[in-house]
């Protein structure tokens, strides 16, 4: 049905390929890499937006599934190019899709072990506990020297995806985009399954879940699980994109990036993350081109977003969501 | 391992966990009685050590500095309760977490541009430099000392001001009914601004007095701001007991495990080995702390009555 947000978010959509494409043919590829930017940007915002806009867990930790999927990336990388087996004496591997593999079930397993003990509580103390978990793998990987510390982990070489070579800019970002679309449709379907149903019955009333026989605690602990999987994975294409992967991916900074691109593009909404991205990603060139210090510009513009535009830029384009 | 050597490293997580005990104070006050998240509290932390180091390079005294940076985190504080914060009270934790993010950029950006990337240095006050010797051969800086002094007087002080002063009666009051207090004639906004800038200043003081002891710089405030958060979801979020409780086990557990996990290790591990493994485990001890009393205790070792 083409109702007006279903409009917009073809646009985005076909907005997002367009542009690429047509920088790659007029020889411009640093527009390329600025798009493959957004895409994974969005990814990673599109992970969180299942646990924040719909389960309305506030995970302030999410950068920590980010930077694991980036060091599943690095480490599995670093290996492959070394010869070096890893624990059990695996291989490394430079082939994208069992990086990703292992960053989604690594990252899983961690969500796991975090969920578990943050979903107990709520509100506030929610919030705070999944920084703090956040801040200790950030630690973690700031004072653990194997892989680079504090230094970071640079990819010689980004990893391969077969049948594509994804040292040429286009090529990455048709890699990216696709993943980015089969994230939205994954979101799509989880938003319309049961579960997701049950995820979104779980914000808005608790008790009325509990009623009808539903263990919210269980719903919440699936629904963040995979949030932190689609997160971890736009994390490993994140490291690919830069060839460098840092505890700065970790970092808290990161986490509250995310959560901005969630509101800047609009909460809860499937093209959401993706307009906040592209929109964050803008910001971040045109201000960055005028004045050093455009995180200051940010700053106001985002607290302007807060106090008085709550939808965010879906809300603006597309009116208000349907059901909340 | 010698006892004078524990001794110092007792006394330095005691005195972290003052310092931290600065902040978390502030930060569970204004969630208390506003019930308001504010991330924004280590930029007051920053303010108040940039206010000391400028005041202190200008006129030469500290103490001055100290002042100043009491005075100038409160201002900061109230500027930002009055502009921002008080349009929040009403708005789900989100969109707390946002503003005060918001905030954050703004501060740190602008203090970069106002001082330049380059950080500044703060020197001990004559008075307070030296070491004074411990029983047991220890010796300690007088200056640190002065610091867990200052901590144990401001404990006292809220104290005193919270549990026996008309102004702490209506911290109170607001904390378990705001409309109640507000029906019965007491001025609830400002007294909104008046919580915010007490909390500032408490931020702006630790900011002042770690500023002697490290560089004063831009970010100097996030890594204290996050274990200020440990320290109040350990205590119990609203309870400045907690607060004093969470920030001493904090203090203490951090140095105490950087000091001592390594050489524990040690006795299983060769010895560069150990410290690797030893001060990544450290690194993330108080977390697993607080993760061991969460999983017991949801709501912190103190949760508030009410709420």
């Amino acid at each position: 049905m083409l109702t007006r947000e279903n409009t917009v978010n073809l646009v985005l959509a076909l907005l997002l390929l367009v542009a690429p494409l047509a920088a790659n043919a007029f020889g411009q590829p640093f527009y390329v890499t600025l798009a493959t930017r957004i895409a994974i940007l969005a990814l990673a915002a599109l992970g969180l937006n299942l646990a924040l806009g719909l389960g309305g867990l506030v995970s302030f930790g999410h950068a920590a599934f980010f930077g694991i999927g980036g060091y599943a990336a690095g480490i599995l990388s670093s290996h492959a190019l070394s010869y070096e087996p890893m624990i059990f004496g695996l291989p490394g591997t430079v082939q994208m899709p069992v990086i990703w593999i292992v960053a989604v079930v690594a990252s899983g397993l961690v969500a796991l072990a975090i969920g578990a003990i943050s979903l107990r509580t709520s509100g506030v103390y929610f919030i705070m506990i999944t920084l703090a978990f956040a801040q200790m793998v950030y630690y973690f990987a700031i004072s653990w020297p194997a892989y680079g510390g504090e230094d970071g982990l640079s990819i010689m070489v980004r990893n391969q995806f077969p049948g594509a070579n994804t040292m040429k800019p286009l090529s990455f970002f048709l890699v990216c985009y696709l993943v980015l679309l089969a994230g939205i449709g994954l979101f799509a379907l989880i938003r319309a399954s049961r579960f997701g149903a049950a995820l979104q019955a779980a914000r808005q009333n608790e008790t009325r879940v509990a009623t009808v026989g539903i263990h919210p605690y269980r719903i919440r602990l699936t629904g963040f699980v995979i949030s932190a999987m689609i997160t971890a994975l736009a994390g490993a294409l994140y490291a690919d994109l830069n060839r460098f992967v840092s505890p700065s991916m970790l970092s808290w900074h990161m986490s509250g990036e995310l959560i901005v691109l969630i509101i800047l593009g609009g909460t809860g909404r499937l093209f959401g993350p993706l307009a906040g991205a592209a929109l964050y990603v803008a910001f971040e060139f045109a201000l960055g081109g005028l004045t050093e210090r455009w995180q200051f510009f940010l700053g106001l513009i985002l607290l302007g977003v807060v106090l008085f535009a709550r939808g965010g830029l879906l809300g603006l384009l597309a009116g208000k969501a349907k059901h909340g | 391992m010698t006892i004078a050597l524990a001794l110092e490293q007792l006394l330095n997580g005691i005195q972290l966990g003052v310092m931290l005990f600065l902040m978390a104070a502030g930060l569970t006050l204004i969630f208390g009685v506003m019930g308001l998240i504010n991330l924004a509290h280590g930029s007051l932390y920053m303010v108040g050590a940039f206010a000391c180091a400028t005041v202190a390079a200008w006129t030469g005294s500290f103490w001055l500095g100290l002042i100043a940076s009491l005075a100038c985190a409160a201002a900061a504080g109230a500027i930002v309760e009055l502009a921002v914060i008080r349009r929040l009270y009403d708005r789900d934790h989100l969109d707390q977490v946002l503003a005060t993010f918001a905030l954050i950029l703004i501060f740190s950006e602008g203090t970069r541009w106002l001082f330049g990337d380059f950080p500044l240095y703060l020197d001990i006050p004559p008075l307070l430099q030296g070491i004074v010797n411990l029983p047991g051969d220890a010796s300690y800086p007088v200056y640190r000392l002065a610091i867990i002094a200052v901590g144990a007087l401001i404990a006292l002080g809220l104290y005193l001001l919270i549990g026996k002063t008309r102004l702490g009666m209506r911290i109170r009051a607001g904390e378990s009914d705001r409309e109640m207090i507000g029906a019965l004639g007491v001025d609830i906004r400002t007294l909104y601004t008046l919580v915010f800038a007490l909390g500032s200043a408490l931020a702006g003081l630790a900011g002042a007095l770690v500023g002697a002891l490290q560089s004063v710089q831009v970010g100097m405030g996030e890594p204290v701001l996050i274990l200020a958060f440990v320290v109040i979801v350990i205590g119990g979020i609203g309870s400045i007991k907690g607060a004093l409780y969470g920030a001493l086990l904090v203090g203490v557990t951090d140095t105490l495990g950087r000091f001592l996990l390594p050489q524990l290790l040690a006795l299983f591990v060769d010895p560069s080995q150990a410290g690797m493994i030893g001060g990544a485990m450290a690194s993330m001890l108080i977390y697993v702390v607080m993760a061991v009393i969460l999983a017991v205790k949801p709501r912190g070792l103190f949760p508030p009555a009410h709420a």
